[in-house]
């Protein structure tokens, strides 16, 4: 009796919930068949080993791993002070903190010019005192993908910082440990899946960004052409190119993203969260 | 060296006012009903809760002073804190938790996880040294807490419920090894419970915190031969009356007269045991017994042999009769009934 | 069951066939005389035409309207380059207007126009700067200088081949700090002060008012950007794309796109 029941065994979802989430899967999966069916598989590595194509990768994950790093430098201690200092206009500093995940790109990059352009309100001084402009450099790259990126980072470290268990810190502090030392070995271990969750989203929308880089920072090869940048104007000339391009990057996305393990984002039950 | 604590502060609805004293060697028992304050005594003492006025001191290390503006914080206090909850930081091995807060003090990390081991040991989860804390059973983790605690060689070892998350099949075996435990540490330890039979079997005194204050402290023995409080009264099943005696009469705030045998006059504690209090139906006629209060019965339990009757009224009470003689009486809950006791029956001493 | 299953498959493939072969008409239907101020046409007309016609084919568009009072003109103004593609993916549509004739061949040359194009407007290209020349810049060789924030169409987009040759006629090398995906963006950097200098068309100096101000490139090396437009193959309003094109080049449509700079063909 136990055979019949292991080979007839359920998937445990009810039927109609199942067929929604196959559907999804196709969903996703389809616009992936469609490249890989009309890729130039013969002219794939002539493509690849272009100049232009490896400078472009090239320069997109330099500028997402910078972009990156700077959403956790200074997004971890926002998710902090928004997760844990009460003041008066919290609600809408995290709502200033995360317009950019809902403003279309190119409104952020439009303004960034704003603010950081030779005639931005801050721009302006950094072109006259120090001869420095933000546009049309990779450091503007980077910026405009840290500030489509970081509200990611921040909304997931916030989430979970909210609920830890404040007691624990509490028993950091009996046992003699600094503040300091309590947030370093107490409280971002037990935040670091939600990290490593929040550091890999920002980096995938880092990678992919395209509206604000391409307004803000404009587009050069080797400066400032990303790979988003470069697989738009080469589907102009050459299709076949830009699906090659376009291959390549959901190549590397998708490698790491089956590359990190589950283990990383955490158990599922959810490790010294508030009872 | 004593810990001396003289604490005032209010949190919310609750004005907690608590003086306290233990001294070298004592385990003192903070017992009483659950929002009584109890955990927040502990939280001023660690540091965790600053006191709006007061003073808190070992011996001339202020702890905590508003007057001067004296606040040590909580990691400066040689205090060890075990948790209502252990809270051991899950993320680290059992030895690691152990180890952390002589590693938060800075003792190199070798030394530092030696000392670990050996404490692990002494509690008997040498085992268990390098386990995630979710690999340990509830008295297991309160054996973790109280090795991390104690490994930091506190002088006040404070403990919030300790037993309150076990099952009550292994409070009592998790009860005595704390016991064992404790008695090995020389410092002062406060214990927090809201079970007497903790206080009972690991303290030396007890004080009883109510409603924000301290209304009695002393062994147990003491305190609960002469209640002070509702809470102690309930907690040995008699009721207690409070009021002002004069000339062979207690009387209530409310205006109530008990009757009783000679005492001290002023404000003073009556105790009148349930098995003492008859019950009648009628108002009873040409009876020696001088108390009589009328009331509805409230509830009724049966205890074997035994009922005890809930009554209310101006003054309730519970009294306990048999069951034969609820039966005889058909009493059934809210019926009219009458109370009577014999003054030579209550005892009566000072407040 | 499985008879009616058949029945089914039967069914729906016979109407397939049928829907099929009743089809667009276009195919079948004869080449009628095109009057050039024929019959009010009705429908929508779908026109993709290049970013420098912007202002001038809107305008255009309004005139249409109010000759043809059942018709509804909607644009998709963009690069040329992308907009050959997007036809050449199966966008739907009726009326294209370029601003190279190389891109036009490329869909001519992929069968997808239906008529020859025609060109019904040239365009100069103009150094575009900020209002006033503060810079003082006289010519494209000043373009040169590496100290000027320089941006340029980028290379697939016509205005940026048309650069590509003004330079090489004028024998300077010419570094940009970026490649812009359409001449509109080249405007927008250069009037919101973000670079001092880009080469776009003199329709593109002219509509940016006050906002800019424009050097002229001597005509010994300056390119003459011809206007192509054609009613594609497939176009789902013939009729209507037809008509759209003629009125271009009536004299009312041709008299909109001088008010804006362009020159007659």
């Amino acid at each position: 009796m136990s055979r019949r029941r292991r080979r007839g065994r359920r998937v445990g979802l009810p039927a109609p919930v199942l067929v929604l989430a196959v559907m999804a899967v196709v969903f996703f999966a389809l616009p992936l068949i469609g490249l890989l069916w009309r890729a130039p598989w013969s002219n794939a590595w002539h493509y690849l080993t272009d100049d232009d194509a490896l400078t472009a990768l090239r320069l997109s994950l330099i500028c997402s791993l910078w972009a990156t790093g700077l959403s956790i430098l200074f997004g971890v201690p926002l998710a902090w002070l928004l997760a844990r200092v009460e003041f008066p206009g919290r609600g809408a500093v995290r709502a200033l903190c995360t317009l950019s995940m809902v403003l279309p790109p190119v409104v952020g990059g439009v303004a960034l010019f704003f603010a950081l352009g030779r005639r931005g309100i801050v721009g302006q001084y950094l072109y006259r005192w120090f001869d420095f402009t933000l546009p049309f450099t990779t450091t503007g790259v980077v910026i405009a993908q840290t500030f489509v990126a970081m509200p990611f980072l921040v909304i997931t470290v916030e989430a979970s910082l909210r609920q830890l268990d404040l007691r624990f810190d509490d028993a950091s502090r009996t046992l003699g440990a600094s503040r300091w030392y309590t947030f370093r070995r107490v409280t971002m271990p037990a935040v670091r899946p939600a990290l490593v969750a929040g550091a890999v989203l920002a980096w995938a929308r880092a990678l992919g960004e395209f509206g604000a880089t391409i307004t803000f920072a404009g587009n050069f090869p080797g400066t400032t052409q990303t790979m988003p940048l470069a697989v738009y104007l080469s589907l102009e000339t050459n299709p076949e190119e830009a699906i090659v391009l376009a291959l390549l990057l959901i190549a590397i996305s998708f490698a790491v993203l089956v590359g990190l393990r589950d283990r990383w984002f955490g158990r599922t039950d959810r490790p010294m969260a508030a009872t | 060296m004593t810990l001396s604590a003289q604490i005032a502060l209010q949190l919310g609805t609750l004005e907690l006012r608590a003086d306290l004293e233990v001294k070298p060697g004592e385990l003192l028992a903070l017992l009483g009903p659950n929002g009584a304050g109890k955990s927040t005594v502990l939280r001023c003492l660690a540091g965790l809760a600053p006191i709006d006025a007061g003073r808190i001191a070992l011996d001339d290390f202020v702890l905590d002073d508003p007057s001067t503006d004296t606040f040590v914080e909580p990691e400066q206090r040689p205090i060890g804190f075990v948790f209502q909850n252990y809270l051991l930081f899950e993320h680290m091995s059992t030895l690691e938790n152990v180890a952390f807060g002589l590693r938060a003090r800075k003792t190199p990390k070798a030394d530092a996880r030696r000392i670990a081991g050996e404490w692990l040991e002494r509690v008997g989860l040498a085992e268990y040294a390098d386990q995630r804390p979710r690999a340990l059973s509830g008295g297991q983790a309160q054996r973790a807490a109280l090795a991390r605690a104690l490994a930091t060689n506190p002088r006040v070892l404070l403990l919030d419920e300790p037993l309150a998350a076990l099952d009550a099949g292994t409070r009592s075996t998790v009860r005595r090894d704390l016991r064992r435990h404790l008695e090995t540490f020389d410092g002062m330890r406060i214990l927090v419970t809201h079970d007497p039979v903790d206080a009972y079997a690991l303290a030396d005194r007890v004080a009883i915190l109510d409603g924000g204050s301290i209304v009695q402290v002393g062994t147990l023995a003491e305190v609960t031969a002469h209640p002070r409080s509702r809470y102690v009264a309930d907690l040995v099943g008699v009721n207690l009356v409070a009021g002002v005696v004069a000339q062979g009469v207690l009387t209530t705030d409310a205006g109530d007269h008990v009757v009783i045998a000679d005492a001290l006059p002023g404000p003073s504690f009556a105790v009148i045991r349930p098995h003492s209090i008859a019950l009648v139906r009628e108002p009873p006629v040409g009876s020696s017994a001088r108390n009589t209060w009328r009331g509805t019965i409230a509830e009724v339990d049966r205890l074997g042999d035994r009922v005890r009757v809930g009554i209310d009224g101006r003054l309730p009470l519970t009294a306990e009769i048999t069951v034969a003689a609820l039966e005889a009486l058909q009493l059934r809950p809210g019926d009219d009934v009458h109370a009577s006791v014999k003054a030579t029956d209550i005892e009566v001493y000072p407040a | 069951m499985l008879r009616i299953h058949r029945l089914l498959v039967t069914a729906v493939a016979l109407l397939g066939f049928l829907g099929a072969s009743c089809g667009s008409d276009d195919s079948g239907s004869e080449a009628t005389d095109v009057p050039a101020a024929g019959p009010s046409v009705s429908g929508d007309v779908t026109v993709f035409a290049a970013t420098s016609l912007t202002a001038a084919f809107t305008e255009i568009g309004d005139a249409f309207v109010v000759e043809h009072p059942g018709a509804r003109v909607t644009f998709n103004f963009a690069a040329s380059s992308e907009l050959v593609t997007q036809i050449g993916e199966g966008a739907p549509a009726d009326v294209f207007a370029s601003a190279d004739l190389s891109n036009m061949a490329k869909l001519t040359d992929a069968g997808n126009n239906a008529i020859e194009p025609v060109v019904f407007a040239t365009n100069l290209a103009e150094i575009i700067v900020a209002p006033g020349n503060p810079l003082g810049i006289t010519g494209v060789a000043d373009l040169a200088d590496p100290d000027l924030i320089v941006v340029l169409c980028a290379p697939e987009v016509p205005c940026g081949k048309y650069a590509a040759a003004i330079f090489e006629n004028a024998g300077v090398t010419v570094t940009p700090k970026s490649l812009e995906e359409n001449v509109k963006a080249v405007v927008t950097k250069v009037t919101l002060g973000e670079a001092d200098a880009g080469i776009v068309y003199q329709t593109d100096v002219t509509a940016a008012g006050a906002d800019a101000a424009g050097v002229q490139i001597p005509a010994d090396i300056n390119v003459i950007a011809e206007y192509p437009i054609a009613v594609t193959k497939g176009a789902p309003n013939a009729d209507g794309a037809q008509a759209f094109v003629d009125f271009v080049n009536s004299e009312q449509g041709q008299k909109i796109l001088a008010s804006f700079g362009f020159v007659a063909p």
